[in-house]
């Protein structure tokens, strides 16, 4: 079994850890951090549950091995809310009911969480084709978009 | 605080999901615990000789390899629904674990138990598998031709069951018709497709005999028997927690074999086992569903008023016939009248094996495949006897004033009897939230710059509260708090919201105050679960009626504390006061103290438990309208606008209605352009993963969404008036988004009867018309 030793910070906290060379970062999140907001929904990076933000990237932590962000700073779900305090985006979602089973919701926060660091006034097209890597079941979308553009909204005031 | 029912209140469930915090099914942890892969079959059918496990069982780290052989004389997995089935269904149930024959890709044959998942994963590759290939038949039609390889031994044909309905007599009324339209339509096999996968954890108590599952759905009440039958385990030493739940549509909580299995494993090796499927495992594993082919005829007088419909259809079930039994077949035939009189009806089903994934139900179980070919059949019917599609349909609504109307066809052990519904006034508000008349002028004006743009209709009645019943028991708490216990199971429908809502009403304190507890079997003695848009109708009644009953147990405590009479009582905040004496008050937490033991005749305790019977279904109804653009050189399909106007008695939360509406639309528009699960001719999956099995992203969605929720018909059949909604949104997308595409290719005069409408084909059609007939394509799709 080959090993790496990994230093790597996570909402603000930093860990240091031997992992497994093969184990994928989702499953060090998940299994090894305890981490388990970040959800797998497919571990062939094509449905987004698993995206985290690297290094303030949107990125899919099943296409990528822990050994891979050595040094480097994470975020996920847990590291959205100030203790039980929604941030403006967790609370648009849930004021324009933006998720249903919630599964795939993880992803789409911290997707559109990179995303609107770098476009805070995005246009509903804009909106679409950044979250066309997140599928979701359940909801059709429009409320995600809906909470999208609210969420900019309040950020901006 | 009161009139919380029919408020968009926000929902209970949102901040642990949106924080994190919520538990799924592969979240959930127990020390030592060993984790399960499954070995599956790589070939659609083949007798299976020796699984040999020395090399895996030598792999540091895994603990045991198990097998049929290991499992003895375990049974096969039952049927669901109380159906009866027959003895050729019994016959091909299916078993947990493969037994001298495998009969489709992925069936399960062996699981390894190791110290993780990763490991496991090593160990399937060095299980040593004798196989003797048979020839596979994939293809429903070829599967009943003389000749064809039989999947099951026990019954001499792959025809499982043949279902008939009768209503007058079809055949001579068809005969004596003025006119009569046939078309053959064929519906895709696709399914669910939850974002979360299935997984369970279990977990064996030695010492008190406790065999613990966690990550149950839909069914835990139902399950539970099942395990308990199978293991010969007592029903009450089995305990069932449900976790969050990533998202049922039909597929998710039913029993599948790894629900045996791992829970099996964990009793017999005396450690916590956990299995989570990963998706290519879902996508062969997972029930599949809505396969079938109709041949189908319709008749009508001189003034296009229908009197006959014949419809000849099979089904492909693919290898076993799982929980569902033949539920899907029966519902297709029971709904495809819809909203119009039919006098005269005859249908004729066949199930039909094939070595393919086994089939289920999916949101809109035989509603999206008979509402598909209904609804196509009438544009057809409606462009030969040169009569307005919409007008023909108005022709043959059924009338509000001809309710309860009894179809004459039936499923699920009752007769199909519409309790009410206005089928007019819900197209007609469908055709004002698209905007018809505008829609038709921008559509001629398009076609003069030629554009191909297309406008369909589909008219649909659904079905929703399936009983037989639910439980519910509502609690005041030592502290005053109220609790909720529903034998409902959550599929993330947001139904701990709607029982609070309902709740909260009767106990006139806020919805934000209660707590909801369901889908664990030591805390909800009863319950039937989660599916056929059954919450609203029938768990939300139970909660109602026993909050009633916990309102006359505290205004009886109350009135004797207060030593007031219980007509001058008000609750108001969790208390009690009397009427104009706002300080002779009462907590609830002190009222739910002294009602143990309470005074004198009263049952102590301020709780009461209700069982809501519904015996009959509601049926709620609605209209799809699609506006689409077709692109002549890629065949691809654009949603300009699409309308749902749809009546569920009464909307409980608007807000929750509107997202299940828009949600089920998504998978609809799925179903009809891209979803298929294909299959080669040998019986081979090809869709195993999110690059092949397509399911609709936000850039797909239509450009315009209007959902217009009617309340014009409370159904009489439960207190609340309501009916169901977690299907009508899917259920019209095929039929309506075939019209459209029909109608904006009329021009090309491309006919369309098959879904999906994905490019692929649609461009194969348009060349057709185009060129010579074309050769044959890349993949025989079966």
């Amino acid at each position: 079994m080959i090993e790496r030793a990994i230093r790597v910070t996570v909402n603000g906290r930093t860990y240091e850890r031997t992992v497994e060379a093969r184990k994928t970062l989702a499953d060090f999140l998940r299994d090894d951090l305890e981490l388990t907001g970040t959800h797998l929904g497919c571990e062939h990076g094509v449905c987004g549950a698993c995206t985290i933000a690297l290094d303030g990237a949107a990125v899919r932590s099943c296409l990528l091995f822990a050994a891979q962000v050595h040094g480097c700073e994470i975020q996920t779900v847990e590291g959205l809310a100030e203790g039980d305090r929604l941030n403006p985006l967790q609370e648009a979602f849930r004021e324009h009911h933006g998720l249903q089973c919630g599964f795939c919701t993880p992803g789409l926060l911290m997707t559109l969480t990179c995303f609107l660091r770098e476009c805070p006034d995005p246009s509903e097209a804009q909106i679409r084709e950044t979250i066309a890597g997140n599928l979701c079941r359940c909801t059709g979308y429009r409320n995600i978009v809906a909470a999208t553009r609210a969420a900019a909204a309040t950020v901006r005031r | 605080m009161a009139g919380a029912v029919g408020r968009s209140v926000r929902r209970k469930e949102d901040h642990r999901l949106l924080t994190g915090r919520g538990k799924y099914a592969a979240d959930f942890r127990l020390p030592g615990m060993l984790h399960a892969a499954v070995l599956r079959s790589p070939h659609a059918h083949a007798s299976l000789g020796a699984i040999r496990t020395k090399a895996a069982l030598t792999l540091p780290g895994v603990v045991a390899v198990v097998t049929a052989e290991d499992l003895g004389a375990i049974g096969r997995i039952p049927v669901r629904l109380g159906q009866r089935p027959s003895a050729t269904a019994i016959a091909c149930l299916q078993p947990p674990l493969a037994r001298e024959k495998v009969r489709y890709v992925g069936e399960p044959m062996a699981v390894v138990l190791a110290e993780s998942r990763y490991l496991a994963e090593d160990a399937l590759d060095l299980l040593d598998v004798d196989y003797d290939p048979l020839p596979p038949v994939a293809d429903a039609r070829r599967a009943v031709e003389r000749g064809s390889p039989v999947l099951h031994e026990a019954i001499d044909s792959n025809v499982v069951d043949t279902l008939h309905t009768h209503r007058g007599d079809a055949r001579a009324a068809l005969a004596a018709a003025r006119h009569r339209v046939g078309e053959r339509f064929t519906i895709q096999r696709h399914t669910g497709v939850p974002l979360e996968t299935r997984g369970l954890t279990a977990a064996y108590e030695s010492g008190s005999g406790v065999l613990r599952l966690w990550g149950v759905a839909k069914v835990p009440h139902f399950n539970r028997r099942v395990l308990a039958d199978l293991l010969g385990h007592p029903e009450h030493l089995i305990h069932f927690i449900e976790l969050e739940v990533g998202g049922g549509f039909g597929v998710r909580g039913e029993f599948y074999p790894e629900d045996l299995v791992v829970p099996w494993a964990a009793r017999r090796f005396g450690r916590p086992v956990q299995w989570i499927e990963d998706r290519r495992e879902h996508l062969m594993a997972t029930n599949h569903s809505r396969q079938q082919y109709h041949d189908i005829e319709i008749g009508f007088d001189a003034d296009g008023r229908i009197v006959a419909l014949l419809d000849r259809f099979m089904v492909d079930m693919g290898a076993y016939i799982r929980t569902h039994g033949v539920t899907v077949p029966e519902l297709t035939a029971a709904l495809l009248p819809g909203p119009y009189r039919i006098p005269h009806y005859l249908s004729e089903i066949r199930c039909v094996l094939t070595n393919k994934t086994p089939s289920g139900t999916y949101r809109g179980p035989g509603r999206f495949e008979c509402t598909f070919v209904r609804e196509r059949l009438l544009d057809i019917a409606a462009q030969r006897l040169g009569l307005d599609p919409l007008e023909l349909r108005r022709r043959n609504f059924v009338a509000p004033a001809e309710m309860p109307y009894e179809v004459g066809s039936g499923s699920l052990n009752q007769k199909t009897v519409y309790d009410c519904g206005d089928y007019r006034s819900a197209l007609d508000r469908a055709l004002e939230a698209v905007g018809y008349e505008a829609a038709r002028a921008e559509q001629a004006e398009a076609r003069r710059g030629g554009r191909l743009i297309g406008i369909g209709v589909a008219c649909l009645v659904e079905k929703a509260g399936l009983g037989p019943w639910e439980y519910a028991r509502v609690e005041v708490d030592g502290t005053g708090h109220v609790v909720v216990y529903s034998g409902i199971a959550a599929v993330g429908q947001g139904i701990e919201t709607t029982l609070a809502q309902v709740t909260a009403d009767e106990l006139n304190v806020s919805p934000e105050a209660i707590t909801v507890v369901h889908g664990d079997s030591a805390q909800v003695p009863f319950g039937v679960g989660g599916f056929a848009s059954r919450g609203a109708a029938v768990a939300l009644p139970a909660a109602v009626e026993a909050a009633r009953k916990v309102r006359a147990k505290i205004v009886r405590v109350a009135a004797s504390l207060l030593e007031a009479a219980a007509e001058d009582l008000v609750l108001e905040g969790g208390a009690v006061h009397v009427r104009g004496l706002p300080d002779r008050r009462v907590t609830f937490r002190e009222l739910a103290r002294a009602a143990v033991p309470g005074p004198p005749g009263m049952e102590p305790g301020l709780y009461a438990t209700h069982f809501f019977e519904a015996p009959k279904m509601t049926y709620p109804y609605g209209t799809h309208v699609a506006v689409v653009e077709v692109d002549p050189d890629t065949g691809g399909v654009r949603l300009l606008k699409y309308a749902i106007a749809y009546d569920i008695g009464r909307a409980v939360n608007p807000m929750i209605v509107d997202g299940q509406l828009v949600g089920a639309l998504a998978q609809g528009i799925g179903g009809a352009l891209f979803e298929e699960l294909v299959y080669d001719a040998q019986g081979q999956p090809l869709a195993t993963t999110f690059m092949d099995y397509l399911i609709p992203t936000a850039m797909e969605m239509p450009a315009a969404t209007e959902v217009r929720i009617l309340e014009e018909t409370p159904t009489p059949l439960n207190p609340l008036g309501v009916k169901g909604v977690g299907e009508g949104g899917s259920s019209g997308c095929g039929g309506a988004i075939a019209n459209a595409v029909a109608d904006a290719l009329a021009p090309l005069g491309v006919g369309i009867t098959a879904l999906p409408l994905s490019p692929d084909r649609l461009l194969a059609l348009i060349r057709s018309r185009a060129e010579p007939a074309p050769g044959p394509g890349l993949l025989d799709r079966s």
